[in-house]
């Protein structure tokens, strides 16, 4: 699993990456994912659907990000323009 | 004659550093505010370059290939709505009722929402996703990145979204005339690749999508 964050000036950078399966690697996924967090990002997994669509779940803790999912994406908290 | 050429000398010489100190003093000048904003300072339209299409990659891997050649061809993204009663604030009695309704995504511009079947134009959706952090000067995210911000928090959370929306009537900040025109394009783009006309997806069951629903985001 990729933890991604989009950066103005330079797209996505790869804050994280591990085997969710292996300990280690999992706590620090969570760690990584508990700072963003707290530094005011939002998180969402970008998923298919049975019938091929695509969307977006919105996670606000890490025990909400799918098992399988392969990335995780922040991205700033959203603002009215 | 070694008196003359000695003073000759001395003259050039005078001269010379008359010409030189100025420029130097100015190239130092010039010099000092990149180095005192550092690297990460400043426009510079190849990062800038490089920036976007990493977030175009991103947005490909993150879409259907449809919605990523809409994308790529009218420069907009379509997404359909699924509160089954309409977006709230800035919907009508129809999409209350159900009907389907869509959003058009612009890169650093509103959400546009409107009607399908007959083109009209709905509300604007004012959302902005600046990075504080400004890494390089600017809080501004590559348009392809705020496109997909808007495309991750739309089709994951809609009601949140558009609740930090500030709702206008269309027209406040895109012109009216150019998003017909865009709708107008996305038709034919629609025509072009499906026999079958577009038909909005039904939000009767808990916003599901019928199978037909095309180019669903």
């Amino acid at each position: 699993m990729k933890l991604l964050r989009m950066k103005p000036g330079h797209g996505e950078v790869v804050l994280a990456e591990g085997d969710i399966d292996v300990r280690e690697d999992e706590e620090a996924l969570v760690a990584e994912f508990v700072r963003q967090l707290d530094l005011g990002m939002w998180a969402a997994v970008p998923v298919a659907t049975p019938d091929g669509r695509r969307e977006a779940r919105m996670v606000r803790e890490f025990a909400d990000v799918p098992r399988d999912a392969d990335r995780v994406i922040f991205f700033p908290r959203a603002a009215g323009g | 004659m070694a008196l003359a050429l000695t003073a000759t000398l001395i003259v050039i010489a005078a001269l010379s550093w008359e010409l030189l100190v100025p420029a130097v003093r100015e190239r130092r000048s010039r010099r000092a505010p990149a180095a005192d904003a550092g690297p990460a300072q400043g426009y510079d339209p190849g990062r800038e370059r490089r920036a976007e299409q990493r977030a175009r990659r991103l947005l490909r891997s993150c879409v259907t290939d449809e919605d990523w050649l809409m994308y790529r061809d009218l420069g907009v993204l379509r997404v359909w709505g699924t509160l089954a009663g309409g977006p709230g604030d800035g919907g009508t009695g129809g999409t209350r009722a159900g009907a389907p309704y869509a959003y058009l995504i612009y890169p650093h511009g509103p959400l546009i929402s409107y009607l399908p079947q007959t083109g009209e134009l709905l509300s604007e959706y004012c959302v902005t996703f600046p990075d504080e952090t400004r890494p390089y000067g600017s809080s501004r995210l590559p348009d392809s990145d705020d496109v997909l911000a808007k495309w991750l928090a739309l089709t994951g959370d809609e009601r949140g979204l558009i609740d930090q929306a500030n709702m206008h009537q269309a027209g406040r900040q895109l012109d009216p005339g150019r998003v017909r025109a865009d709708l107008l394009r996305l038709r034919r783009w629609d025509a072009a690749r499906s026999p079958a006309p577009p038909a909005g997806p039904s939000r009767a069951a808990g916003g599901e999508h019928p199978d037909s629903a095309p180019h669903h985001g």
